[in-house]
């Protein structure tokens, strides 16, 4: 059955232009540089969730580690009483609020058709590793360097904008079963 | 009353918490309205079929540093007080490789991957699981890869400075390229275009 144009629309609505959810997504984070003087983030919110899970089953391991130490140096509050991770959270409520008015809130697996689930759940966690890791190493992610360091004109985040998107060019071929 | 706000004391540790859950809430949803929540969709940026990725993440830094560049050239905003992270240009080339690796194999970011379980997406979520454990790893072995992570150290330096070019020509210039890369990116997808609308039913 053909639909028409007095139909109404069922289903999830398209994605936004880019350019205006770029906008939108610039005012946020021009407003929390003017609000707080600081940018955007998010996998430094995991590395005190991680910080805060070592130390609480090892804590003197967690103790002797320069690492897990700069993320629970205040012992005066809970690690987790910090600005990325109370930012983080509003992300996930932020991505649900979008996805629900758009109608795109489903269980589901992004893939290409040519791999199975199990398969793309495999590299997704191989992927996911390798980000963590690299994030760390950058001192920031996509949102902490790109974005926010970008905007300020900062050199090592520009460095890492370029070697981010030459990486994933690099070996895209490679990897191209899982998305197309 | 100056900007940023909160470095003039306007508030405390504690609102500062809730502005920041605020600004996640706006950060999360504008990621979705662009499809940052579909890791097809942002894995198609590297085979050319939807630059999606490069539309939205250079809309957002030139809308940015535009008025980053105003607010501090009318004097409203103390630059001397905004957040830059220090250069450490070799450790930082190479952790974004490695980003960018991830990126492709898994489809997202930390950020993207956050809205993509927040819309319900199982490969989103194990990417988040991924994330803890790379983060996990790269803890334990901190000793043995200190030295690399702190090396090269160029401090706390910008591009103007770096190159010896005005702010604001350096800014006028970004918003050019950024630009040309936009009519370059329409130009790619007319030619090999194949554009992700929605997620997967």
């Amino acid at each position: 059955m053909s639909s028409t144009s007095t139909e109404i629309q069922h289903g999830p609505k398209p994605y936004w232009n880019p350019y205006l959810s770029g906008i939108g997504l610039g005012l946020v984070l021009l407003l929390s540089y003017i609000i707080m003087g600081r940018g955007l983030g998010a996998s430094g919110a995991f590395s005190t969730l991680v910080a805060t899970g070592v130390s609480t089953i090892a804590p003197e391991h967690a103790k002797s580690n320069e690492f897990y130490n700069e993320y629970l140096s205040d012992t005066t509050k809970s690690p987790l009483k910090d600005w990325l991770v109370f930012e983080v959270l509003g992300v996930f409520v932020g991505g649900f609020i979008s996805g629900a008015l758009a109608g795109r809130i489903k269980k589901t697996v992004e893939k290409g058709p040519r791999i199975s689930v199990s398969g793309r759940l495999f590299f997704a966690f191989i992927g996911g590793t390798m980000m963590g890791f690299g994030a760390k190493l950058a001192r920031g992610c996509t949102s902490g360097q790109a974005l926010t360091g970008g905007a300020v004109l900062n050199v090592g985040s520009w460095a890492f904008m370029l070697a981010v998107f030459g990486g994933a060019y690099m070996i895209a071929y490679f990897f191209r079963r899982q998305w197309k | 009353m100056n900007a940023p706000f909160y470095k003039y004391g306007l508030f405390g540790d504690d609102v500062s918490l809730v502005v920041a859950f605020i600004i996640g809430i706006g950060f999360g949803f504008f990621l979705e309205r662009g499809g940052f929540g579909n890791g097809r969709k942002l894995a198609a940026q590297f085979y050319f079929n939807d630059l999606t990725v490069f539309k939205v993440m250079f809309t957002a830094i030139i809308t940015a540093m535009i008025g980053i560049y105003y607010l501090s050239v009318i004097g409203w905003m103390d630059l001397s007080l905004v957040y830059l992270n220090p250069t450490y240009i070799v450790p930082q080339t190479i952790g974004g490789l490695l980003l960018g690796f991830g990126f492709v194999i898994g489809g997202y970011c930390p950020g993207t991957s956050c809205v993509s379980a927040a819309t319900g997406k199982i490969d989103g979520m194990v990417y988040l699981l991924g994330i803890v454990f790379g983060i996990f790893i790269f803890g334990e072995i901190f000793p043995l890869v200190s030295n690399f992570y702190n090396s090269t150290p160029m401090g706390q330096i910008t591009l103007s400075q770096l190159f010896n070019i005005p702010y604001g020509i350096l800014v006028f210039a970004v918003v050019l390229m950024a630009i040309g890369g936009f009519a370059a990116s329409e130009w790619a997808e007319k030619k090999l275009g194949n554009k992700i609308v929605g997620p997967e039913l």
